[in-house]
Order: C-alpha cells, then structure tokens, then sequence
C-alpha cells in the first residue's frame, strides 16, 4: 500500500468511523435512557410504547433499517437523508434499543428500599432518578455498555455499503487499486480491533470514576 | 415521492420467497457450525496448557472484536488468492459461523464454569476418562442452561445475514435490491423485508424468554 492511498483513503476513513461511531452512541445513549427509563415507568401506555419500541428496533437488522432510512423515507415521507446520517440515525436507534434493556436491568437492580427511602424523604420523580436511582444504576451499566459500543464500533462497518467512506470503504477502494486483499483487509482488521481496544479501555476507566463518584465499595452479593 | 403500492408487493413475492429460504439456510448452517466450533473454543479456554489457551483466547477475542463485513470481504478477497475457490454462499455461510462461534465459545465458558465443581469431583472418583467425563457429565448440564443464550446469538445471527448481500449473496436483502433495480420501487421490497425480521426475530426472542424460564431457573 502506497503513502499516497493512506493518507487519501485510509487515515481519513479512520477519522469518519471514529465520528460515525461517537455521534452514533451519542444518539443511541440518549435513546436507551429515555426508552430505559420509560420501561421503568408506572403509567401502563409509557411503558408499553417502550416496551413496542424495544421490540421492534431490536428485531429489525440494522443495515436493513439503514437502507430503509436512504431508500425509502426520500420516496414514502419526501425527507432525504445524507448517507452518514442515515447510518447515525439507524446505529443509534438500533443499539438505542438494546441500551434500554440495559439501563432498564440496572435501573431495577437498585435495591428497592433505596427508592422507597427517595419516596420517604418527599423527592419529585425526578430527582428521585437523578439523586438516589442513576448514581447507584450508572456503573453498573457501564460494562454492558461496553459490550455494546464495540459492537457498535463493529456496525459502523455497514455504512460502506451506503457509499460513506469509512475504513472498511476505503480498504475497498485500495483493494481495488492495489489488488493486495490480505494485507489490506488484515490492516483494516487490526485497526478495528485497535478501536476497539481503546473503547473497552476507555470504558473500563470511565467505570472506575462512575463507581467512586457514587460511593460504592465493592461488596459482591452484599447490601441488597 | 410515491405513495404505497400492493401489487409491488405481489410482485416481490416470489424473489422474497427465495430471499427467506436462503436467508434460512445460511442461519441454520451457520448455526451448526458457530455451535460447534464455539464448544471448540470453550474447551481450548480450559486446555492444560497455555501455548493452547493463549492462541484460542487471542484469536477468538480478535474476530469478535473485528467487523463481520470486513472479515466476510477478507475470506471473499483472499481465500482466491489462496487458491481456495468458494462460492459466497459457502465463504459468508463459513464466515458468519466462525464470526459468532466467538459468542457462543464465551456462553459455553459461562455454561461449563457454572456446572458445580463436585461434578467434576464425582467424576474423577469414580475415575471416568475425560471424554465421558465430558459427553456424559459436564456437557448435558451445561447445555441445558445455555440454550437460551445460544438461541439468542442464532436471532442475533439472522439479524447479520443481510450482510452478505454486500458479496453478493441473494439472500432477502439482495433480492430486495434486485427487485428495485428492475421494476425502480424502492419502497415495497425493502419495507417488506425489514417487516419479514421483525416478525421472525420478535417471536423468537419472546420464545427464548421462555425457554429461559424453563430451562434455567
């Protein structure tokens, strides 16, 4: 692989995944807390649109959503997507879905007395989430999370069968100049997992300060 | 802009056919061989020796941590260069299957290391060589608890194989693509195969989650 391709294609596709991979989990975090917390909720019909949320995005294929989204909104509501939002739109609300369940476990894995004590002590809804619910729910939802920003990390790869030059599309476009498919697929292989490392270590970090922030000692099966 | 239109649907019908039980084929092969080749991986996880354990684990943590795209490209690219001529039926069907035998080697781990230790016990007093020890011990148990979990990543697999439309497998989604590239309706095929996943993938999960009721608890 010349110097010339490399800083053509491949350092910029580096540069579009890395963004494509942040604006979609900054989408689908925003979605999972909403949905998440919705499902929590006593009002039957709030949770039964999150609930028919959940379901349906994660029962649907995320490049099929991804196509659906280019293809056809333009021709059914008359909005045309460009190809990155598309796939933001698409990542984010597919593994927005699978957030839910996540924030949705954690939220219910707090024990029952600490929301009982909010309700003693007079908070509103709100601050009862804010105060007493998340700073406990938090850490325990980093590590799932975790699992699914890599895979994440991993769809963002779909969005080159739109035509967004990301690094799986511009391994295409070298292999197609170049017509050296292992060596480029394998260096695109071992950037992914590069990414990915860093995700899970960065994750792994932000765990640890969630975790102190809250207060919590590690007491395995204790204080339930 | 254009609105809905049934006959595209009918239309669509026989390719969609088609799509499905390709689609279907690929998840039941790859299934098999993710199965199988997961049980592999779990028990190079537990081998004696490191210069096994060591390998199993880097090489399993790598693909799971890669894109199936890029390795479906990867195996379509090189494998020919390598002298090796698969269809990409046959290179996607292989892919997938070793792309999620990393998921389920992990759910086996979890099911072998959640059989109690005074199994193994029981089983070396009453001196079983290690194969039975395995196929008539350790295994029966393990499975049963982990087929939720394995089914989970067989709906989690069917989600993917729409992937190998980007080799040029007819599965739904590439014949979604073909019927628009010849009658230039975007809107039926495509919608009908996204509504084909959620009616096979929201059933399925609800039966997992109650199989995981009976099964596990």
């Amino acid at each position: 692989m010349t110097a010339g391709l490399w800083t053509q294609w491949m350092l910029p596709g580096i540069w579009i995944t890395v963004q494509l991979t942040l604006y979609s989990a900054a989408l689908a975090t925003v979605v999972a807390f909403a949905v998440g917390t919705a499902r929590t909720r006593r009002a039957r019909p709030v949770r039964f649109l999150a609930g028919l949320y959940t379901e349906i995005f994660r029962g649907t294929s995320a490049l099929v959503l991804m196509f659906w989204l280019f293809f056809v909104m333009p021709s059914l509501f008359g909005w045309a997507l460009v190809p990155m939002w598309a796939a933001v739109l698409a990542l984010g609300l597919s593994y927005g879905a699978y957030g839910a369940e996540v924030v949705r476990g954690a939220l219910n894995s707090v024990a029952p007395a600490q929301r009982e004590a909010a309700v003693a002590l007079n908070f509103t809804s709100w601050q009862r989430l804010r105060l007493v619910l998340l700073p406990q729910a938090v850490p325990e939802m980093i590590p799932p999370f975790s699992n699914l920003l890599v895979e994440l990390l991993k769809g963002t790869a779909l969005v080159s069968l739109l035509g967004v030059a990301d690094v799986s599309f511009a391994a295409y476009l070298v292999r197609l100049a170049t017509q050296e498919s292992a060596r480029i697929y394998s260096v695109t292989l071992v950037i992914y997992f590069v990414l990915a490392f860093a995700l899970t270590r960065g994750m792994r970090t932000l765990e640890r300060k969630t975790r102190a922030g809250a207060g919590v000692v590690a007491t395995p099966g204790g204080a339930r | 802009m254009n609105g809905w239109d049934w006959s595209a649907v009918v239309d669509f019908m026989p390719r969609f056919r088609d799509g499905l039980i390709l689609t279907l084929r690929v998840l039941v092969l790859g299934s098999l061989l993710s199965f199988t080749l997961g049980l592999v991986w779990a028990i190079g996880f537990r081998a004696g020796t490191r210069l096994v354990r060591w390998p199993v684990h880097a090489v399993t943590e790598f693909i799971r941590n890669t894109p199936l795209l890029v390795q479906l490209f990867f195996f379509f690219f090189v494998l020919p260069e390598w002298g090796v001529q698969f269809s990409g039926l046959t290179t996607g069907t292989i892919a997938i299957g070793l792309h999620y035998s990393t998921y389920t080697a992990q759910v086996y781990r979890a099911g072998i290391d959640a059989v109690p230790a005074g199994q193994w016990e029981a089983a070396t007093a009453l001196s079983l060589p290690v194969g039975r020890t395995w196929t008539a011990v350790i295994l029966p148990q393990a499975i049963r608890r982990i087929v939720p979990a394995l089914g989970n990543y067989v709906i989690s697999m069917l989600k993917d194989t729409p992937l190998l439309a980007g080799i040029s497998v007819l599965e739904m989604l590439q014949q979604s693509r073909l019927e628009s590239a010849s009658t230039f309706q975007y809107t039926e095929p495509l919608t009908v195969v996204g509504i084909a996943f959620v009616l096979i993938a929201c059933p399925a999960s609800l039966l997992m989650r109650a199989l995981e009721r009976r099964l596990v608890h």
